[in-house]
């Protein structure tokens, strides 16, 4: 069939694009701003230093579970199972970038010196904001969960991880959507898509693990086993959790265990693998990711993810 | 920490089905061929096929279909299977006025 009498065409882009679109750009558009017409100013009665603790916290649970994501480009079993990594570390990343900037505008209305400008002056690109956040601070001021910056296992123990991680993150983030400070309620709405689709993902890949060969469930359980000790540090609550979510604008850790294992209750059996039986990993003196603490592979996995800005700081992109 | 993570089968083991991915556009009528991956069974064909075909925000909708299940016509019987329809010109409806509150014919 040719396109002459004006039929869909053969081009199957030239299809798929919409009518009235610029015809240069093949794809779908309609791209949404996720904080388009959300008020940004920190809300009545929340401690700005508090949210700017908090914000870096979930921001950067995303950007090192990105960062071990990012690393599996080119270097996952299969294509298909590539991509899907690379588009959950992109997912991840823009939650990173949208919760950095808001930790730097919270800074910024604390102590009116923040870390560069925090609104979005050139329209698109890193802000100066969420760069400094990434690239200049040390290990000690990251505040992710020290689940996200585990030394990377293979496909089995990535898959384990991914699964606790977006189960355990997505409850965070549907709490998030009913916050008072109406950009993490954005975020938060944002995010459940995202995160719905990273648990989905996980949790296939768990069951076929799980339920495959002897090789195949013998390393999803390994990897299981692995992360497990790093669970309990996800429903701890920090001090400055608990604070905010008292006053209505974060998510309290501790009540999201009962959501959470009911996702592992259903998929854990499905995929023939059991719960581990291990202590779990304790901080220092009681402090964990939360508060800076952090394992070994933290100082390699940023030395890896700064060098490159800090070798050139004044560099943009 | 190497790729061999799946395939622990060992060398030599055969690689995943090839399915074929159609997918409607948010504005498209019908479902069109995109293209086609690997996967295990159509469930992780349909997971496959948003993650590769999806990215940029095209679609609504996902098929996929195996491979193996399409049959498909071959170039070489291209003259004896549509060459004769070629100079048949009353087979279209050109010779009516067609409705103006007609869509798509």
């Amino acid at each position: 069939m040719s396109s002459d009498n004006g039929v869909p065409s053969d081009n199957a882009y030239e299809a798929l694009s919409e009518g009235g679109d610029d015809v240069r750009w093949a794809y779908g558009t309609g791209f949404a701003d996720p904080l388009e017409g959300v008020d940004t100013t920190v809300p009545a009665g929340t401690n700005a230093a508090d949210l700017t603790a908090y914000c870096l916290m979930l921001g950067d649970d995303a950007l090192i579970m990105s960062h071990r994501l990012q690393q599996c480009c080119t270097d996952a079993p299969e294509l298909e199972d590539e991509v899907a990594l690379a588009n959950i570390a992109l997912d991840l990343l823009g939650q990173a970038r949208l919760l950095l900037s808001r930790a730097a505008a919270a800074e910024q209305a604390a102590n009116g010196t923040g870390r560069g400008p925090a609104d979005d002056s050139d329209g698109d690109g890193p802000q100066p904001g969420e760069d400094f956040y990434a690239f200049f601070r040390a290990e000690r001021e990251f505040r992710n969960v020290r689940l996200a910056e585990l030394e990377r296992g293979d496909f089995g123990e990535l898959i384990a991880r991914l699964l606790v991680f977006a189960a355990w993150r997505l409850a965070v983030l549907r709490q998030l959507t009913s916050s008072r400070d109406p950009v993490l309620a954005a975020i938060g709405a944002k995010g459940v898509k995202e995160v719905t689709y990273h648990r989905d993902y996980a949790a296939q890949w768990l069951i076929r693990l799980g339920d495959g060969t002897a090789v195949s469930r013998e390393r999803a359980q390994a990897g299981l086993t692995a992360i497990w000790p790093y669970l309990p540090e996800l429903f701890t609550p920090h001090e400055i959790e608990r604070r905010l979510a008292a006053a209505g604008v974060a998510a309290d850790p501790a009540g999201l265990r009962g959501e959470f294992d009911d996702v592992l209750a259903q998929v854990l059996p499905a995929a023939t693998l059991e719960v581990p039986d291990v202590p779990p990993r304790a901080g220092v003196a009681g402090r964990t990711g939360r508060d800076g603490v952090h394992t070994e592979a933290m100082g390699y996995l940023l030395a890896e993810l700064q060098s490159v800005a800090r070798a050139d700081p004044e560099a943009t992109w | 920490m190497s790729g061999d993570a799946v395939s622990g089968e060992g060398a030599g083991g055969r690689s995943w089905p090839l399915w074929e991915v159609f997918i409607r556009g948010k504005r498209g009528l019908n479902h069109v061929h995109v293209g086609s991956l690997h996967a295990a069974d159509s469930e992780m064909a349909l997971r496959n096929a948003r993650d590769l075909y999806t990215r940029r925000n095209e679609g609504v909708s996902i098929w996929v279909v195996p491979s193996a299940a399409i049959t498909a016509s071959s170039p070489d019987e291209k003259d004896p299977f549509f060459a004769p329809s070629g100079d048949k010109v009353y087979r279209h409806p050109t010779f009516y006025d067609i409705p103006d509150n007609v869509p798509h014919m």
